[in-house]
């Protein structure tokens, strides 16, 4: 298990911003990118072990753990965002994510920390986007000179192409 | 509250009641009855018709009424009973379940069978007592003086002669009461009731009025006085009251004999007012009880006290026993201990590298943790198990009315009631069992002229016996009728198209009925034998996770096993290994394992690769093929053949080694992801990981998509086999 400790500056800039309409994120690392869900979809964090493979899914399905009794697919979003130096080590971080009545853990390269966004810190995501559609963003966060891309889990999770559910799996 | 909130406990209560009534008709001996038997029976429909009284169901209470009538007459021993009488009441217990059904459903009965069913029985009651009712005159004074010799108080409709009940027959028992107005002698009672609603007020004062007659009622809600005349004691008013107040709320005083007075129509003159519902407020935690309560203290009126106090007992403790509780808690319980069972599992691995002497108290800890554990997950999984004689007790009535119907005489024996197997498997076993019984009585048992013939006793027995035999189940359907015809089933296959030939083993040619349409009766008959019984029933255990065996001697009989495992939260699996991939194999597929040698294999079409284990070729699948797993033993005689069947195929799986054979919780994989091909489900290992479940059948499905298994083994092995 690892646990998150929020950088303390990026708290303390969070806590100058807040408002009642900023959003918290978790902030997350695929390679040199920064990636954000929202906090609420969250239930844990933990350290990526004992996967066992499932035959004949997609590479970016590393397969199921048992997560106190629970099956649970695993999916590496750096295989299915086609990120290079797709590595398992120490600092390998599965975000287990609740979307769709589901319970995905999602595997990324780091945790950094807890962000509060506010509204005027949210942009539009751009219209394109080949490997991830923006359908799948629910905006970009700018912060100074960050740029965060905000994730739109249900939907990602849920889409056909995750195969992860029955129904849009179908073929 | 609203009285229809007890509809559910009354709708259960009238069913065990019904069933309860319907398995002491069957046991009844016609010639010399069981006074205890023929209360017993007389008991349930009261109860019933008590019940349907309260809740306004008019029909039924009325049926119920008539039927009681006659059952009192039976009790009384002025009503002989022949086998056609009880078969009457049987019909009418049916009519009452119908009727049940229809009120549980929101519907009203049908008419017209409500007036056969009545019919019926007045008819009988009129061929049967005619005679010695005759001398009783018909008057309504009469069936007041009656009333008081006869233990059946509640519903004061006419009763005891059947001119009057013909007569009250079509009337609304709600109103029965006030027809007895010109009756003296009955006790008139003050009842009180403080400070009670004017809903449950209406409710209350209906309800009195179907106990006896209200003769005046006023007050407020404070204090609300009915005067009413009954034969009912006020033990037996309380007891009723109680489904909606409290007892403090009541009281009820003597006010000696009643003069006859004009009746009121019950609950017309409450006064209407608005008043707050303080009163209800504690009776919610009543109705468990009150149903049954109510109906069996009304019993102890006409010189019945003996009985009645018993059944009293008999209920309340069956009641305080039990509790409802939704399955899915009790899934939850079990997943919960599962997960102990892993977690104590783990513990144990880890303390097994600790040294023992210096951590002696730590090993104790664990071992008693361990026992702990296992006996807490025995106790949990034996919430789910149901006794067999939930599926066995409905099958009396269907074997009696059979045999009747085929003119053959046949005894059930019934075996291992207490047996006990998971709810939800014993639900999906009644239907597949239920063809069984009916074939067995249809084509197995002889009628009893040809039983003579052969040399048999004239009456034929059918045993359904169930035992637990390690993780399974063996529920037996055994007959001692004719047995099957071998040459029979094979002309059959034959003219069906299926590929058969005369040297097939028995056991072959038995599991040929089993194929779809297949029947050898040679009159379709309304019972059996338009030959879609058998298949529904093997596919229907298969999905269970059962199969089924069939033993027969011509002659002798046949008997019918289905297997069963005990439960579809643990599985019997075998622990394989392939490459350094875990899969549990479902050990109830599992036939035997072998290693195999160059000679036995043989490839086919240059693609397939065939086993020949003992004159039989198998097709052999490879897992690590099938499931791509890497770093896989790729000679295939340096790995291990699993020979296992599924749905009636049999294959080789090759795999690297055998692990064990272990029990596993079986997890589902859909929750959270979805359905893998070639696997069921998966379930957690001792040390924490997951483990797939294979699934035989569809694995063998998968492996014909994918690419041929040839290219799975090397091809070197198979070279020197093909030249030959």
């Amino acid at each position: 298990m690892t646990s998150v400790t929020p950088n303390p500056t990026s708290a303390d800039k969070a806590q100058a911003t807040i408002d009642a309409h900023s959003q918290e994120f978790l902030v997350f690392s695929l390679g040199d990118e920064e990636y954000a869900v929202d906090i609420l979809k969250v239930q844990e964090i933990r350290g990526y072990e004992n996967v066992t493979r499932i035959a004949n899914a997609p590479a970016f399905i590393k397969g199921v753990t048992n997560l106190r009794g629970v099956i649970v697919p695993i999916v590496d979003l750096r295989i299915k965002f086609n990120l290079e130096n797709v590595e398992y080590g120490g600092q390998t971080v599965v975000i287990v994510v609740n979307v769709a009545d589901r319970i995905v853990g999602i595997v990324v390269d780091g945790v950094s920390d807890v962000m509060t966004l506010t509204p005027e810190q949210i942009k539009p995501a751009p219209e394109f986007g080949v490997t991830l559609s923006s359908d799948y963003l629910s905006g970009l966060g700018s912060l100074e000179d960050r740029m965060l891309v905000l994730v739109d889990i249900d939907k990602l999770l849920t889409s056909e192409e995750m195969a992860l559910v029955d129904s849009t799996a179908a073929k | 509250m609203d009285i229809s909130d007890f509809y559910e406990t009354f709708f259960e209560e009238a069913e065990e009641l019904l069933g309860d009534m319907e398995r002491h008709l069957l046991d009844l001996d016609v010639d010399d009855p069981d006074p205890e038997q023929l209360n017993a029976i007389f008991r349930a429909a009261h109860s019933i018709k008590g019940g349907a009284g309260t809740f306004g169901f008019l029909v039924l209470q009325e049926t119920t009424h008539i039927l009681e009538n006659l059952l009192d007459h039976t009790r009384r021993g002025e009503l002989s009973l022949r086998r056609d009488i009880v078969d009457t009441f049987l019909e009418a217990k049916d009519m009452l379940h119908d009727q049940l059904d229809a009120y549980r459903n929101g519907a009203e009965p049908d008419p017209e069978a409500f007036e056969r069913i009545c019919r019926t029985l007045k008819q009988l009651a009129l061929d049967e007592l005619g005679k010695s009712m005759g001398s009783d005159p018909p008057s309504a004074a009469s069936a007041g003086a009656a009333d008081k010799a006869s233990p059946e108080p509640p519903a004061p409709a006419p009763r005891d002669d059947d001119t009057a009940d013909a007569q009250g027959g079509d009337q609304a028992p709600s109103g029965a009461g006030s027809d007895k107005g010109g009756e003296g002698g009955d006790p008139r009672l003050q009842v009180a009731l403080l400070k009670v609603g004017e809903k449950d007020r209406q409710l209350l004062v209906e309800e009195l009025g179907q106990l006896g007659e209200v003769v005046a009622q006023s007050g407020d809600e404070q204090r609300y006085v009915v005067e009413m005349t009954t034969t009912v004691g006020r033990d037996d008013i309380e007891a009723v009251m109680c489904f909606i107040i409290e007892p403090e709320q009541l009281e009820i005083t003597p006010l000696g004999e009643s003069a006859p007075s004009a009746g009121n129509e019950p609950g017309a003159g409450a006064p209407a007012r608005a008043e707050p519902q303080e009163a209800p407020a504690a009776a919610p935690v009543e109705p468990a009880r009150a149903p049954s309560a109510a109906p069996a203290a009304r019993e102890d009126k006409g010189g019945k006290t003996r009985a009645a106090p018993k059944g009293n007992k008999a209920k309340g403790g069956s009641e305080s026993s039990s509790i409802r509780v939704p399955v899915d808690k009790v899934d939850q319980i079990i997943n919960l201990v599962g997960e102990l069972i892993i977690t104590q599992a783990m513990l144990d691995q880890t303390a097994s590298e600790i040294d023992g002497v210096t951590h002696s108290a730590l090993h104790n800890g664990l071992n008693l943790l361990k026992r702990n554990a296992r006996d807490l997950q025995e106790s949990v999984m034996s919430i789910r198990m149901m006794p067999m004689d939930y599926v066995f007790s409905r099958f009396p009535r269907l074997v009696r009315d059979l045999a009747a119907k085929l003119d053959k005489e046949i005894e059930l024996v019934t075996e291992g009631k207490s047996t006990e197997l998971d709810k939800s498997l014993i639900e999906r076993i009644i239907d597949p069992l239920t063809h069984l019984v009916r074939n067995s009585l249809d084509h197995g048992i002889e009628s009893p002229e040809a039983r003579e013939a052969a040399g048999k006793p004239r009456t034929g027995q059918l045993t359904l016996s169930a035992q637990h035999q390690g993780g399974n189940i063996l529920i037996e359907v055994i007959d001692d009728g004719a047995g099957l015809s071998r040459e029979r089933i094979l002309a059959k296959a034959h003219s069906n198209g299926l590929n058969v030939s005369d040297t097939m083993s028995d056991d072959e040619v038995w599991q040929l009925i089993f194929a779809p349409g297949f029947s050898t009766a040679e009159q379709v008959s309304d019972v059996s034998g338009r030959g879609v019984g058998m298949d529904v029933v093997k596919r229907n255990i298969q999905s269970m996770g059962g199969h089924v065996e069939i033993m027969s001697r011509p002659g002798e009989g046949t008997t019918t096993r289905i297997v069963l495992p005990l439960t579809l939260a643990i599985l019997d699996g075998m622990s394989i290994k392939v490459g350094e991939e875990v899969f549990i194999l479902p050990l109830g597929a599992v036939l035997e394992s072998l290693q195999p040698s160059r000679e036995d294999l043989y490839s086919m079409a240059g693609d397939d690769l065939l086993l020949k284990v003992r004159d039989e070729y198998l097709p052999v699948i490879a897992l690590h093929q099938v499931l791509d797993v890497a770093e896989a033993r790729t000679e295939i005689t340096e790995c291990i053949v699993v020979i296992v069947q599924g749905e009636g195929r049999r294959y080789a799986l090759v795999v690297d080694d055998l692990i064990g054979q272990q029990q596993v919780v079986v997890k589902n994989l859909e929750t959270n992801y979805r359905k893998v091909p070639g696997i069921s489900a998966a379930t957690i290992l001792g040390d924490g990981s997951v483990a797939l479940i294979l699934d035989i059948v569809d694995l063998h499905r998968l492996s014909r998509r994918k690419s041929n298994p040839r290219a799975a083994v090397t091809t070197s092995s198979i070279q020197e086999v093909h030249p030959s």
